[in-house]
């Protein structure tokens, strides 16, 4: 496993690396100087600075360089200085919003929690509805709970989730009074009030969310499971007499979630995508809503860097499913 | 979302018995052509102009003269999701049409040549690490401008969103023609025909296409419905279509500040993206069934 | 300035209810406990000076205070100075060149320490320094020390008279600034200030404990508050972010939030969320007027360089007829009811406001006449031909209009656009992205300044409540042309020897009544010359829950300026 574990993160370093340099070329290649977006206010002095550290002029990889040494070295030095309250940073350069005028980096880590939060819940809710009915769809294939299952899941997928959030908030908060259609970022859970506060206040999101990872986890885990139904050992399990319950649960269920975990990593980035827009809606102020308001500011330190964050959580998550698979899975390590 | 599913033969008149069975995707087959014929021939025979303002019958409900009603300015509502969804429709075919193009070929290539087959894949599992609609924002952001200066401010979206979903969306079409292309270069009809001098190109032509083209049509299916729901999405945003032109997406939002005062107004536009991206989802999950040799049996053995 | 709400009465039984609970129970801070706001644009810095947008300068209002702000009717009332200075009580100098202010006695900031005139001369300093890349510079215009006297008395020196000197240091976009806490970050340093920046010590009746840039605002009672009885406040939650009809649901439909700021939605939108009982709409109204502007010069680009300056004048726009039948054929009622509701009336005047400045000798404008227009066209030679388009001379009357990409704007520009084709002129509409129209940069031929088009619309008032600088815009010479790299304000280019004489008047006139007479003078020219064609007034519109009382809406400063008096209604 150690072995295993150590190459798969070898193989996201390189994605990363590379996914960094799409999104540098990216922003080089725009039209226009990028300095030239910066808000009327700033100095020209501090406008040379940017300028600078964004090494215009130089060659094409001496800037890529230095945008990697940025995100890679200065920025983790300065997070390690705050974290362990030494001194690592020193005077190094920091990646500074235009509009808040302060490190884009202490904002990311500021709203991080939030974003995780929602995104991490609607995925457990998602699996613990999903699995289950992939299964029983699967197992009662053409069934009347494999068609309504299947029908919403369809509309899981098809309802744009921005369309189902403000429906949401008229039916429970405005009509109902339920929940809060405001998201309040300050709470802090403290005891059981608070806890049901904090739950209250997440139902919505989530369950915008968990309807869409639900709909797609049973929809591949009815897939998977389909085709582990007709293979011989699961016939061979029968033929030995185990129990129907045993057969599904021990045997298919096992073998059955290894693509599913696969398939499921491979939705994080429309996960994340729907979650810009859920926090919009329901005001949860994490990254996404971080992303719209520096792109509506032409805020360009935080867009990118935010960019770059969402690639990070990605890999991170793959890389997650990855070694999840592997001790699902014991050939995926040696293969 | 697709699996890579083997495909042994085209079997077509079972495949399209198949299909016809399968009640949900005849549903959507039968849905998307009406939306089709809606959005195209629709506005041939419902002529009111959708931005023509006609401000003292703003607000007004269902009506003979406005079967939907009209929007905040009088505009006809019926008229206005029509041109919208050719709008979200023209979007989302060029979108999945594009990534096609790109997955198609990019699958083939690692299919038939086996130098690139290594690099392309990797090229693959990265691309599917990107973080689209961030990244599709920061390209908006980015590129908007001078895109507009050159086209004009709605065919400068267009060509923007388009090529950006395209350009982030082939990944799985690109998975399964190589897989197809891999399964199938190995049977013997294409053994054989390689051993009598075929040439790669005539067997690409005859033998290789004509078998991956089904499960391309299922990831089209889906990457059309992913195209419609971004675009809706964008407009969500705020960072779509300049905000007098309608799009199914732009109705839906301008339409949700008075989703309690003017319910309908909300409910058609939502109705059309999501009934059309299920419908599509439903032709795709029906494709899917029908191509599937495994549930051909399974399913025959229940009749 | 009046207060418009939705329930006048209901209003009038819940302020004489306020009157009698606060007379009852006003005695002890932090006694209404928690009070929140809603602002649907986040805050995301805390130093005005380091920012333009509204919802940072507003935020910061509740902790950093100036020396004096106008108050809900546009006045100038004292706040942390003593008194206003006036030529009259010799706190103006008599050749109008230095103001000197006294801060009130026994002013605390919030960590106790007390004010003195040196953070007011810092503040200057602060603001002055080239390098810090101050948002406010334009306030202290002309100024050439500020010297602190003595610990209360602060004088300002200005380079040239000043009638009107209350730039700095005054309204919310000017308050003061601590020098202990600010005394590091001059200069290039201002931006790396973050935690000072973030959370500014100040004098106002809230101090703050938690600041998340883009999202939210904690704050608490400021123990040192001059006076011992309020807020009645304990603690202040100002959340940002969503959208205005998120946050009036929030306060008038769900309850959640206290105060939800400009409320930019449709009437009827406004109505349905008013109807669930939960809060009151106030609006208010300052300066900001929404008009067309009349191109008096030749935009065509035959003209090459001297496209759109005083070189060639317009080849119909020039003739007065046409621009006055223009105006004659909008319906400013209608407008509002569409684009504004109740945050909105018809505009017939530049100044509006405050009272004493704003003409009424144009209130003709209110009527819409088509059939007038048509025979005021057809009394200047103007005929239609034969497409329907008036002409005269081979020139027909064909105007390409444009402004900001805007849903309101369009909405306007679609429906002015009929109503001129009713009386024969052809309108082509152009939209802008507004971050290129309003950009100012000389390279794009899309900026409202290089105004190649025949029309333009956009909104645009003055800060506090003097216009004077207001109305220099259109002095001649202002306008924006190659010399001058497009910038200047006077748009329509209008070039008038009446008007630039009634500038010089007002520019040595210290008399209040006086220079309001010179103002209306002035917009009556403009308006009557038809070269700007006002179309609606447009005003604010916020809302609160029925349970807060004291909200007096102030356009002319920040909306929360009076958040001291704000409690509880029981």
């Amino acid at each position: 496993m150690p072995v295993y574990t150590v190459r798969r993160v070898l193989v996201a370093v390189p994605t990363l690396l590379l996914i960094s340099l799409i999104l540098f070329l990216l922003l080089d290649l725009a039209p226009g100087d990028p300095t030239a977006q910066l808000p009327l206010t700033i100095p020209p002095e501090v406008k040379e600075n940017i300028r600078r550290s964004l090494g215009l002029g130089e060659p094409i990889h001496v800037r890529y360089l230095l945008w990697l040494k940025q995100f890679f070295v200065n920025e983790p030095l300065h997070l390690l200085s705050q974290l362990t309250g030494l001194d690592l940073g020193g005077d190094r350069h920091r990646v500074i919003s235009w509009q808040t005028r302060s490190p884009v980096v202490d904002l990311v880590i500021e709203r991080l929690p939030q974003t995780l939060w929602v995104v991490g819940l609607s995925y457990v809710a998602g699996i613990a509805i999903g699995l289950p009915v992939g299964i029983v769809s699967a197992r009662h294939q053409y069934g009347w709970f494999d068609q309504v299952g299947t029908f919403v899941s369809m509309v899981g997928f098809s309802v744009p989730t921005f369309f189902s959030g403000v429906l949401l908030i008229v039916v429970f908060s405005v009509e109902l009074g339920w929940f809060p259609s405001i998201y309040d970022t300050t709470h802090r859970v403290t005891g059981w009030d608070s806890l049901l506060f904090q739950l209250r206040q997440m139902a919505m999101p989530v369950a915008v969310l968990a309807l869409y990872n639900a709909a797609q986890i049973s929809r591949f885990m009815r897939a998977s499971a389909l085709d582990n139904l007709t293979l011989d050992y699961v016939r061979t399990a029968r033929a030995k007499g185990l129990s129907e319950r045993k057969v599904i649960f021990v045997h298919v269920l096992r073998n059955a979630v290894g693509p599913v975990v696969t398939v499921v990593a491979l939705g994080v980035p429309g996960i994340f995508g729907g979650a810009i827009i859920t926090e919009q809606i329901f005001k949860v102020n994490g990254l996404g809503q971080l992303l719209i308001t520096s792109i509506q500011a032409s805020d360009l330190p935080t867009v990118q860097t935010l960019t770059f964050v969402f690639a990070v959580l990605i890999v991170a998550f793959n890389l997650l499913a990855d070694l999840l698979l592997g001790i699902l899975d014991p050939r995926i390590r040696y293969g | 979302m697709v699996e890579a599913v083997p495909v042994r033969r085209l079997l077509e008149r079972h495949v399209v018995r198949q299909f016809m069975r399968h009640k949900g995707a005849l549903l959507g087959f039968a849905f998307l052509v009406f939306i089709l014929a809606f959005v195209v021939l629709g506005p041939l025979i419902w002529t009111l102009d959708p931005q023509f303002i006609d401000i003292r019958a703003r607000n007004s409900g269902m009506s003979l003269a406005h079967p939907l009603g009209t929007d905040q300015l009088g505009r006809d509502m019926l008229a206005r999701l029509m041109a919208g969804g050719r709008a979200s429709v023209a979007v989302g075919a060029a979108a999945m049409l594009l990534s096609l193009l790109i997955g198609g070929l990019v699958g083939l290539l690692a299919g038939f040549v086996r130098w690139l087959d290594g690099p392309l894949m990797r090229l693959t599992d990265l691309f599917l690490a990107l973080p689209l609609l961030p990244l599709l924002l920061v390209v908006i952001l980015l590129f908007r401008e001078a895109l507009r200066a050159a086209f004009g401010p709605e065919a400068g979206i267009f060509i923007l969103m388009v090529a950006v979903m395209g350009i982030t969306g082939w990944m799985q079409t690109a998975r399964v023609v190589r897989g197809e292309v891999l399964t199938v270069k190995e049977r013997e009809f294409v053994v054989a025909a390689r051993s009598v001098g075929v040439p790669e190109h005539r067997i690409a032509g005859r033998h290789v296409l004509p078998n991956v083209l089904s499960p391309i049509m299922v990831s089209a299916t889906l990457g059309m419905a992913n195209a419609i729901i971004t675009e809706s999405a964008l407009s969500f945003l705020g960072l779509g279509f300049p905000s007098d032109f309608a799009t199914w997406g732009r109705l839906l939002f301008d339409a949700t500040d008075y989703l309690q005062q003017y319910p309908g107004r909300v409910l058609w536009p939502g109705l059309a993206i999501s009934l059309t991206v299920l419908s599509v989802n439903y032709i795709g999950d029906g494709l899917r069934d029908s191509l599937d040799p495994r549930s051909r049996s399974t399913h025959a053995g229940n009749l | 300035m009046r207060i418009y709400t939705m329930r006048l009465a209901g209003l009038a039984m819940l302020a004489v209810g306020v009157l009698v609970v606060s007379a009852a129970t006003a005695a002890e801070r932090g006694r209404d406990g928690h009070v929140s706001i809603i602002y649907w644009q986040a805050p995301s810095i805390l130093n005005p000076y380091l920012s333009g947008g509204t919802k940072d300068i507003e935020a910061a209002s509740i902790v950093l205070e100036p020396l004096a702000r106008f108050d809900a009717s546009g006045n100038l009332t004292p706040w942390l100075a003593a008194s206003v200075p006036t030529v009259t009580n010799g706190g103006v100098s008599a050749d109008l060149r230095t103001v000197t202010w006294k801060l009130r006695e026994g002013l605390r900031w919030s960590d106790g320490s007390p004010v003195t005139a040196a953070d007011v001369a810092f503040t200057a300093e602060y603001c002055r320094d080239p390098a810090g890349g101050c948002s406010q510079l334009a306030r202290f215009d002309d100024v050439t020390a500020v010297e602190a006297l003595d610990d209360l008395t602060v004088r300002i020196t200005f380079g040239v008279p000043k009638p009107y000197p209350y730039g700095p240091f005054v309204g919310a976009t000017s308050p003061i600034l601590q020098k202990a806490q600010f005394g590091d970050c001059k200069g290039a340093r201002a931006p790396e200030c973050t935690e000072a920046n973030f959370g500014p010590v100040g004098t106002g009746p809230f101090r703050v404990t938690g600041f998340r840039p883009n999202d939210v605002i904690s704050l608490e009672a400021n123990p040192n508050y001059r006076d011992p009885a309020k807020p009645a406040f304990a603690t202040v939650t100002f959340k940002g972010g969503g959208d205005a009809a998120a946050a009036g649901r929030a306060v008038l439909a769900t309850g959640e939030f206290d105060y939800a700021w400009n409320l930019q939605l449709s009437p009827e939108v406004l109505k349905g969320m008013v109807a669930a009982g939960k809060g009151n709409v106030v609006s208010s109204f300052g300066t900001l007027v929404e008009r067309l502007v009349v191109n008096l010069t030749d935009p065509s680009p035959k003209r090459g360089e001297a496209r759109s300056t005083r070189a060639h004048p317009h080849p119909f726009l020039a003739d007065r007829a046409v621009r006055k039948a223009l105006s004659m054929a909008i319906d400013r009622k209608l407008l509002v009811e569409i684009g504004y509701g109740q945050a909105g009336r018809p505009a017939c005047n530049v100044v509006p406001a405050p009272e004493m400045y704003a003409s009424k000798a144009n209130d003709d404008c209110l009527r819409q006449d088509i059939e007038g227009a048509k025979r005021l066209l057809d009394g200047a030679g103007w005929r239609p031909g034969p497409d329907g388009i008036r002409q005269k001379d081979g020139v027909r009357l064909s105007i390409l209009y444009q402004t900001s990409t805007n849903a309101v704007r369009q909405d306007f520009q679609a429906l002015i656009k009929q109503w001129w084709s009713d009386i024969g002129i052809e309108t082509e509409l152009r939209n802008i992205d507004a971050s290129v129209f309003f950009g100012g940069d000389p390279g794009s031929p899309d900026t409202y300044q290089k105004f190649f088009a025949d029309i333009e619309m956009y909104a645009n008032n003055f800060e506090g409540a003097d216009p004077e600088s207001y109305l220099g815009a259109w002095r001649c010479g202002n306008e924006p042309r190659p010399a001058s790299q497009w910038q200047g304000e006077n748009m329509p280019r209008y070039c008038s020897e009446a008007y630039d004489r009634l500038l010089g008047e007002m520019a040595v006139t210290g008399e209040i009544s006086e220079r309001a007479r010179l103002a209306r003078r002035m917009n009556d020219l403009l308006v009557q010359d038809y070269v700007l064609i006002p179309l609606v007034h447009r005003g604010r519109v916020s809302a609160h829950a029925r349970s807060l009382g004291g909200v007096r809406l102030n356009t002319w400063d920040s909306e929360i300026w009076n958040i001291a008096d704000w409690h509880r209604v029981r």
